[in-house]
């Protein structure tokens, strides 16, 4: 029989306010197996840890039953404080009588009886609770960072830097992401190139980094500590070790006329290329699709002009298997498509422009060089229109756009107004605005600057329409702070597109087991408390995958995964969760229901000789649990037909005496 | 009368026996009455040719013997499979409860089983023997001079009426022609069930249920039913071998059963044919059956070794639980 101590926590007014603690104190008392029951202000308080420790002794407790909040606020606390104690840390339970009782409940009377139940329950489980010893398993020290953009290059950095391999899945030919399109980024507008680019050699000359460039993840398997990846290294028919970028191919190719999409396809490439000038791996990959020599055997130009005989037709994509204690999701995001927003005319003039396409116009490395002149008919453009929330803050019920906010468009679309304006005085430039948004350091200061020192016209108000005629774009708009209605002839529009996460990234989720929301963002541990971490243990999150952010932001978040991740590498062995399957050998038919609902291929089956009743011996399959792979779902236990399956910590017994004790 | 004869059974397995394919045959066997044939196990010639026995009350479906009875005799066991029997064959091989190597099935094909109470109908009690060997089944009783001569068709059991299927989906050797499945009205009794109101349909199983004397026989029949423990038998689980004490544990047994064998169940109609007491436990079943192949789409468990049942399946287009919920609502 167990000894079992209760403890009902006031939580302050949090629970006490609909509970009456000393009521729940009181019946429970006469639940069998409980010899102490009290309540306290604060249970996880020191003092409230204290009186536990002390009751423990005193009463010779052997089971602990805290009502309280929920487990997953306190659970690990009041394990230590059992263990401090001298109990196994398995042998307590919580009730949650805060979350699921008093938060809910606004009536004393109903909170206080269902706080009675839920305590009953506890009790009635932790009568048939057994001490349980976690195993232990081995930590593979090295991480994987799916994505190459500023995210993932500084958490592999941090990681680096910490003495721990890194190796970096990236599926463009470079890393560099999203911030190597950029011209300049504010609030400093310091060039992106210039500070990006150093980063990018240093990932490429870090003696603890790979780079696989033009490469996916094609397969997760395992847990936290020992991932088991499998990563599909596409084929760029180059051989990247003997391709030294001197860009002679590129030069000679034929075949010129591909949308290069590093541009956003407002200019050319040949079907040879390197993204850009500082790419980092700096070799050459062929484009299949336009490829003659791939495509139809005709041509071998490259080959012929490549003095290191770099290139390999014949390349085959390679799958490479690696292993990993931790695992970074950092795939960014990409600006949504403008098809639905048709009042736009994106689709119908060249001069209706993204804001990323219009940080190409600007970029010295991109299709103008650097000088601003119209995709239509290079001329320069001298009204400019800038739309912002262009399918962010959408009505959820619109069916286009997204009802979040980017974040970066107030900022960016200022600092596209404030250059402008610098370097082409002669140009009227608008912005239409919802709201402009510009918490962050010195970032109202740069706003303003370019509303107060460059004279950019700010109008609240959004813009209905844009009507191509002749070479001009007819722009509607209303002005809501004068209630007028507007009509300005641009040369240019640009428009800042909403941004939404990569679409590798739902996929990739799935592999990982890791949580969405219902934007595709990846879900953080906790909001607050724990927003580099993935609820899936070893899975971490850097940057835009988990919701829009700048680069300062990006760049600290990095940071913090690459912390997290080099505080698990740190480790030599991981503790496991030892509320596990296991299988009753005698009782397991061996019929695979259970292997077949295992999401993590936890069972696998053996053949072995049994005892029967008539002393004969008997060879029968049976299920055994890798209690190291198992995460304790117990999809197992509900599909076992005999009722061999259990979940250490939660066994059927256990599940049964709860709802007993909640249905008395 | 069955289109491959007694005879025909009996020279194979004595020639199989012979040539050394199988050590050991599972057949039928007469037990008091002649409507009364119990299952057997013959090892030598004789025995086979003075007890073997098949005839139209050769129900018993021998896969589930194949789990005890491969563990135990050494070489190979001649089984033979009536077309419902060889899907418990694939479902219990998908469930790897016994050896494939140690067995050697031959298909038989079945022009239906009779039910006896049927034949009892017509010839009333007191049947001293049955002949079913002529074109119709001749019932001698002792109050009559002259057997009564019955309709096989007319006396044919429910679950042989609504055969799904004349198709063997596994043997090794096939004997007569091999047949179809069968697009059988054998759900149109469940839609009955599912027309009532609740407080009706909970009536009829009440009836129904309160007459199981808890002999165990349904669940011992069963071919789904091969746990090496069953929940049953089993002291830690807390319904162990209880008697029928009040009408909540009466039907617990049952509903527990047919949660237990969902999505394994291939609707062979063991359940019902041995039960003492002619509870329509296959309706159960059935209603099982019919509401995963409207959720999940069409499953016949056993059809091949190794499907996946919809309950330990998930796929992403699989219906959301609520709307499964949903639509039982609005059936009911």
């Amino acid at each position: 029989m167990q000894r079992i101590g209760v403890f009902v926590c006031w939580c302050g007014s949090n629970i006490a306010g609909t509970v009456d603690v000393k009521a729940v104190a009181e019946a429970l008392k006469a639940e069998p197996g409980v010899v102490f029951s009290t309540d306290y202000q604060y249970m996880c308080s020191q003092a409230g840890q204290d009186m536990i420790k002390e009751s423990v002794r005193e009463h010779k407790l052997t089971g602990i039953v805290i009502c309280s909040c929920s487990p997953r606020m306190h659970e690990a606390t009041f394990r230590k404080t059992a263990a401090a104690a001298g109990l196994n840390p398995y042998m307590v339970e919580i009730a949650n009588i805060r979350e699921q009782c008093s938060w809910v409940h606004k009536e004393m009377p109903i909170g206080t009886e269902k706080a009675i139940i839920l305590g009953k329950a506890a009790v009635a489980k932790v009568n048939l609770n057994t001490p349980l010893t976690p195993g232990e398993s081995p930590v593979t020290k090295r991480a994987l960072v799916i994505g190459g953009g500023i995210a993932g290059i500084q958490t592999a950095l941090d990681i680096a830097d910490a003495g721990f391999p890194v190796d970096i899945v990236e599926k463009k030919p470079t890393i560099g992401g999203k911030m190597a399109q950029l011209d300049k980024t504010f609030p400093t507008l310091d060039c992106a190139a210039c500070i990006l680019t150093p980063k990018m050699v240093d990932v490429a000359q870090h003696e603890k980094i790979r780079i696989f460039s033009y490469s996916e993840v094609s397969e997760v398997k395992g847990f936290v500590g020992n991932f088991d990846v499998t990563i599909k290294k596409h084929a760029r028919y180059v051989k990247e070790d003997v391709c030294t970028g001197c860009g002679a191919c590129v030069e000679k190719c034929p075949m010129k006329k591909v949308p290069n999409e590093f541009n956003l396809g407002m200019d050319n490439r040949p079907a040879i290329y390197i993204p850009f000038a500082q790419a980092v791996p700096k070799v050459a990959t062929i484009d299949p699709n336009a490829c003659n020599m791939l495509k139809n055997g005709k041509c071998g130009l490259c080959a012929r002009v490549c003095t290191a005989g770099a290139i390999d037709y014949k390349q085959q994509d390679e799958y490479i298997q690696e292993k990993y204690g931790a695992i970074v999701v950092a795939t960014g995001f990409n600006p949504i498509s403008m098809d639905k927003f048709d009042e736009f005319a994106y689709n119908q003039s060249k001069d209706v422009i993204t804001s990323l396409e219009f940080e190409r116009l600007t970029n010295a490395a991109g299709p103008t060089a650097g000088k601003l002149l119209r995709p239509s008919d290079g001329k320069h453009p001298h009204t400019i229109v800038f739309v912002q929330c262009v399918g962010s803050r959408c009505d959820s019920c619109a069916q286009k756009g997204k009802e979040y906010c980017s974040k970066i468009c107030c900022m960016y679309t200022a600092k596209h107004a404030m250059l402008t304006r610098d370097k082409y005085p002669d140009t009227e430039v608008y912005v239409f605005y919802i709201d402009v948004r510009t918490p962050g350091k010195s970032f109202d200061e740069f706003y303003r600057r370019a509303v107060e020192e460059y004279d950019v016209h700010y109008i609240k108000g959004m813009v209905g329409k844009v009507t191509p005629q002749g070479d001009k774009l007819k722009v509607q708009a209303s002005d809501l702070l004068s209630n007028k209605q507007l009509h300005i002839d641009a040369d240019l529009v640009v428009l800042a597109a909403a941004i939404e996460p990569d679409k590798s990234a739902r996929p990739l989720a799935t592999m990982l087991t890791a949580s969405m929301d219902t934007n595709d963002f990846f879900t953080e541990a906790h909001p607050k408390l724990r927003p580099v971490e993935s609820p899936t243990a070893g899975v971490f999150l850097s940057g835009t995958c988990q919701g829009p952010k700048d680069i300062p932001e990006t760049v600290s978040q990095a940071g913090a995964a690459a912390s997290k991740v080099i505080g698990l590498l740190a480790k030599d062995k991981l503790k496991g969760n030892p509320c596990v399957a296991h299988s009753n050998e005698q009782m397991c038919n061996g019929c695979s229901s259970c292997e077949r609902v295992c999401p993590y291929g936890a069972i696998t089956y053996e053949d072995k000789e049994f005892r029967m009743p008539d002393r004969t011996t008997a060879i029968r399959r049976v299920a055994a649990v890798n209690p190291a792979v198992c995460q304790g779902c117990g999809a197992c236990t509900v599909a076992c037909p005999s009722g061999a399956m259990d979940l250490r910590g939660f066994m059927n017994e256990q599940i049964m005496a709860e709802v007993d004790a909640i249905c008395k | 009368m069955q289109k491959v004869s007694q005879q025909q059974l009996i020279d194979k397995a004595v020639s199989l026996l012979a040539d050394g394919t199988v050590s050991c045959v599972l057949g039928w066997t007469k037990g008091e009455f002649d409507y009364d044939i119990t299952p057997a196990l013959f090892t030598d010639e004789a025995s086979l040719r003075q007890g073997f026995v098949w005839n139209d009350f050769c129900g018993a479906n021998f896969s589930k013997y194949l789990v005890a009875k491969t563990r135990k005799c050494e070489g190979k066991i001649l089984v033979f499979l009536k077309p419902c029997d060889t899907y418990s064959f694939n479902q219990l091989l998908t469930e790897h409860r016994f050896d494939r190597e140690k067995v050697y099935a031959v298909g038989i094909p079945c022009e239906g089983m009779a039910d006896i109470d049927k034949v009892k109908a017509i010839c009333g009690d007191g049947i001293s023997s049955i002949d079913c060997n002529g074109e119709k089944m001749a019932v001698q009783t002792i109050y009559e001079d002259a057997p009564v001569q019955v309709d096989a068709s007319s006396v044919l059991a429910e679950r042989c009426i609504n055969c799904k299927s004349k198709k063997h989906v596994a043997y090794d050797e096939l004997m007569g022609d091999e047949g179809d499945v069968i697009d059988s009205a054998r759900f149109d009794e469940v839609a009955k069930l599912e027309a009532m109101t609740p407080d009706e349909r909970f009536t009829f199983w009440q009836n129904e249920l309160s007459r199981c004397i808890r002999c165990n026989a349904c669940r011992d029949a069963c071919p789904a039913c091969t746990c090496e423990v069953c929940v049953f038998n089993n002291p830690k689980s807390g319904v162990e071998n209880k008697s029928p004490a009040n009408s909540f544990e009466e039907k617990m047994f049952h509903i527990i059963r047919a949660f237990h064998v969902a999505g394994r169940c291939t609707d062979c109609g063991e359940c019902s044919r041995v039960c003492p007491q002619n509870i329509p436990l296959h309706l159960l079943n059935r209603k099982f059956i019919k509401d995963m192949n409207e959720c999940y789409g069409e499953y016949q468990a056993g059809a091949e070794v190794g499907s996946r049942a919809p309950l330990v399946n998930y796929t992403t287009d699989d219906l959301e639980p609520g709307e499964v919920f949903n639509g039982r609502d609005s059936d009911a």
